[in-house]
């Protein structure tokens, strides 16, 4: 081989290799989904009222698996829904959130997380209708779960009544028939990061139906970042 | 050919000094010294406390096994060091060693110290977890477990699941709660299952530690000997939030125990109702209950099973 083609060779290898390397610092490092930002303005540690809205899909078009059930969060300034599961929102506050469930029924895996836990009074309204718990295995009635473990709070989330229905075909959904959750709960004084996951096993097509979106940020399960 | 084996035993290249007999003097007050700081000093502050009776047992058996490692460490090092210094190479001493050869008393020595060493610790280790005080030790024992406490324990089911455990008490009705309560002073018999993938149940400062695998009931009993808080973990590789799968347990007096668990059952009678009734594992690849459910919601997954039949085959 001459020189050139050798020099080539190696100036060829030295670009794969440092294009491999940015790859995996863009996509794995710097990557992911955006932040929804409640916090802004509010002063933490006064019980201000924080209001945050999300909606759970049957599906998700916006993304590279459009099969995937998600959730959305609304951005509290222009309403706009992002693609996301991650929020942050004042420590010490007040939080009322509303869920539209569009997505149809899944039983829990341990119906033991049909209880409304970590609420305020400990309930959420269903279509305005107070419940303490939703029994999955008893009717088709519940799509997916709202729980955040280090706070102690699980809130099932209702589906629209006629199962059979048309359910809503593109995300972020809004219109078709759904139920809206609302509920509150105060979020920590401690600062920091507190996951949240849906306890259904929606993931269809993966072991135990708890792969692909149920581990996977911006889908299932994400976190609530509190924030002084 | 007597006295070269003598002079062997020695040291290598050694004439004038008893080297086996100064390593032995200066081994012996650091492997009493070892031994002693071991066991009195830093032993009863070695993992993992001494909260319950399986705790402690861990604790006197990692104190035992420090106390027969630390003389052999000690040796090591100080043959170690004693050779670096006496047999180190000196200036214009480019000769060879002399030949070493086999010397029977000291094989027979280091053999027979090594096979007491290694027999003592299989039956002591064979005691500590037969004894019906310690009763395996706080290991799961699987679903039929050799060795058992006397009395009848306290039942407490242990269910994990992505990501959370989740505790039952069958003897006060079958409540399930996210909190683990316990009572001091009397045997606990855990049955830890799991409801998807495999988890481990580990109580820390009870020195508990039982695999949670789907479909099995894993075994495992300790009795607590003080009241405190108990830190559970789960010890093995779950899934994307392994990390935070962790809570806090409590051991309180028995008469403590006893009201929260009465008052725990009147409040979460309604949802002790939504449960499946009680039973050491449970499989919810098959559930009829839900399967009703389901079809009759039309939605795929008939005939008892749980799962859409595009999921994978399920364990």
């Amino acid at each position: 081989m001459s020189l050139p083609a050798r020099v080539a060779t190696l100036l060829l290898a030295f670009l794969a290799v440092a294009a491999v390397a940015a790859f995996v610092v863009i996509h794995y490092f710097l990557g992911g989904p955006p932040t929804v930002d409640y916090s802004s303005g509010v002063a933490a540690d006064t019980g201000a009222t924080v209001h945050v809205v999300m909606q759970e899909d049957p599906q998700n078009t916006v993304s590279t698996h459009p099969d995937w059930v998600s959730y959305f969060i609304q951005n509290p300034k222009t309403h706009a829904w992002v693609h996301t599961t991650l929020f942050k929102v004042p420590a010490g506050s007040k939080i009322d959130m509303t869920i539209y469930g569009y997505d149809g029924c899944t039983p829990l895996r341990n119906p033991v997380f049909g209880e409304v836990t970590g609420t305020i009074g400990g309930v959420e309204d269903v279509d305005g209708q107070p419940v303490k718990s939703l029994n999955s295995w008893s009717g088709c009635n519940v799509g997916h779960t709202f729980s955040i473990p280090g706070i102690g709070l699980n809130a099932p989330m209702a589906t629209p009544s006629n199962p059979n229905a048309n359910l809503c075909g593109s995300s972020p959904c809004t219109s078709g028939p759904h139920k809206t959750m609302t509920f509150s709960f105060m979020s920590p004084r401690a600062t920091g990061e507190y996951f949240w996951q849906c306890r259904v096993p929606c993931g269809g097509g993966f072991l135990d139906g708890f792969g692909g979106p149920m581990q996977t940020i911006g889908f299932m399960t994400g976190n609530m970042e509190v924030v002084s | 050919m007597a006295a070269s084996v003598a002079e062997d035993a020695q040291g290598p290249g050694s004439t004038g000094p008893n080297h086996g007999l100064r390593i032995f003097l200066i081994w012996l007050p650091i492997a009493v010294a070892a031994d002693l700081l071991l066991y009195f000093v830093y032993g009863p502050h070695m993992p993992p406390g001494q909260m319950s009776n399986s705790a402690q047992s861990q604790q006197f058996d990692i104190k035992v096994m420090s106390v027969l490692a630390a003389p052999v460490m000690a040796f090591v090092l100080v043959f170690m060091a004693y050779s670096v210094i006496v047999w180190r190479h000196r200036e214009g001493d480019d000769e060879d060693g002399p030949a070493i050869f086999g010397h029977a008393r000291i094989q027979a020595t280091w053999i027979t110290v090594t096979a007491v060493i290694v027999l003592f610790l299989a039956s002591f280790g064979t005691y500590e977890l037969a004894w019906p005080g310690f009763a395996g030790a706080g290991a799961g024992e699987g679903p039929s477990p050799i060795w058992k406490p006397d009395g009848a324990p306290l039942q407490v089911q242990v269910i994990a699941q992505q990501w959370r455990f989740t505790y039952r008490y069958p003897q006060f009705g079958g409540f399930e709660t996210t909190n683990l309560m316990l009572p001091v002073g009397e045997p606990i018999q855990f049955n830890v299952t799991s409801l998807d993938v495999i988890h481990s149940f580990w109580a820390y400062q009870l020195g508990v530690k039982a695999d949670a695998n789907p479909g099995v009931n894993n075994v495992a009993y300790t009795t607590a000997r003080q009241t405190g808080n108990v830190t559970v973990r789960c010890d093995e590789l779950c899934g994307l939030w392994h990390g935070a799968m962790f809570d806090y347990g409590k051991v309180v007096s028995v008469a403590a125990f006893k009201t929260w668990a009465q008052t725990t059952e009147v409040q979460l009678a309604a949802i002790t109702k939504m449960l499946p009734p009680y039973s050491t594992t449970y499989d919810p690849t098959v559930v009829p209950q839900m399967s009703k459910a389901m079809v009759k919601a039309g939605l795929v997954g008939g005939n008892g099973y749980y799962y859409p039949p595009n999921d994978p085959v399920q364990p």
